[in-house]
């Protein structure tokens, strides 16, 4: 259900973003999504989708990129991807004295968008980064 | 032609602009606020009551109650004398720093010392929505298990103490405590953890210490 919320703050993003570009349409986003956010990847898409529909991002592709948590043992200093549910110890040596980092975040990384070019591909005109 | 736009912005990060102009208001008005997150039926409401009861008298207390529906809470609140402000979410499952803000204009903030916001019931989406407020408790309670810093590790890792409530039913239900505080510990090492039980009153004492302490360390820094 979170991913409504999620989804609209990410939308809306997208749209300033591409506005203050003068897109003509955003084709896709890119995210990154912590692995311990708990967010559902199908669910950002479907919110999307229903969300976008009428705006400058209407039928943009979503990639999301998953960034797991990153687990380190603090006796065997192993490091290992988390996904919830968490482990109780750690994976290589069985030590329960493991901490967890990362894995948070949810992120914007970069659109790509249709720009208002009337001469797509024309020449003189600059590829944009 | 694809244009390509780099962003890089944390999707919540308008919920947190306004997040930190709560903290800012809370910070002007000298007062602690804590965000109280939980399954539904941990004890949030109770565990707001017990603390109530047993404030130093010197200390006024005001609460903001998350409910996706009703006003129950907010009037046994306001049955204390304690002023109290009802949010509904309607269905959303998380307060939100903007309903905060609306909540505020509700509430005599410069009167107040602790400002309790009670979250809706759930242990995944409140996780993820700063507040403002200076401290985020989880409340857990025995029946639920010993498994959820496991199960909901977000939840967990953005605590500053856990509340495990219920305790007085630890003789009756298999509750591992120490799979409890070894899931603390990956998340959180050296969290702070009170056992108590709002119907017994066992250890309500020692949280209200530490929260107090909490209050008076925030106004040192401040130079109050």
């Amino acid at each position: 259900m979170h991913e409504l919320a999620i989804t609209q703050a990410l939308l809306s993003i997208v749209l300033e973003a591409a506005e203050a570009a003068g897109a003509r349409q955003v084709t896709a986003v890119e995210l990154t999504v912590g692995a311990l956010t708990g967010y559902v990847d199908d669910s950002i898409r479907f919110y999307f989708e229903r969300l976008s529909e009428g705006t400058l991002a209407e039928g943009a592709l979503l990639r999301i990129r998953r960034e797991p948590g990153e687990g380190r043992c603090q006796t065997c200093g192993g490091a290992f991807p988390v996904e919830p549910p968490l482990l109780p110890a750690c994976p290589l040596c069985g030590s329960p004295d493991i901490r967890i980092a990362g894995g948070n975040r949810c992120i914007v990384e970069r659109i790509e968008v249709e720009d208002g070019d009337p001469h797509p591909g024309g020449e003189g005109h600059p590829q944009r980064q | 032609m694809a244009t390509h736009i780099p962003v890089v912005k944390a999707i919540l990060s308008a919920n947190d602009a306004v997040a930190a102009e709560n903290r800012a208001a809370f910070d002007a008005a000298g007062l602690l606020a804590v965000n109280l997150m939980s399954s539904p039926g941990a004890g949030k409401t109770s565990l707001i009551l017990a603390t109530l009861e047993r404030l130093p008298p010197s200390l006024r207390a005001g609460v903001i109650e998350g409910d996706i529906a009703s006003t129950l809470d907010a009037e046994r609140i306001a049955a204390r004398n304690v002023p109290v402000v009802q949010i509904n979410t309607g269905g959303a499952c998380h307060l939100d720093a903007p309903m905060i803000r609306s909540a505020l204009s509700h509430l005599p903030l410069p009167d107040l010392d602790l400002l309790f916001i009670e979250n809706v019931g759930n242990l995944v989406c409140p996780a993820e929505f700063d507040l403002g407020a200076h401290l985020r408790i989880v409340v857990a309670s025995v029946p639920e298990g010993h498994d959820k810093p496991y199960k909901y590790p977000g939840m967990f890792q953005k605590a500053d103490a856990v509340v495990l409530n219920k305790a007085d039913l630890m003789p009756y239900i298999d509750f591992d405590l120490s799979a409890f505080q070894n899931g603390l510990s990956i998340l959180r090492p050296g969290i702070p953890l009170f056992l108590l039980s709002c119907r017994t009153g066992q250890g309500v004492d020692e949280w209200v210490g530490w929260l107090t302490a909490q209050l008076e360390a925030r106004r040192g820094d401040h130079g109050r």
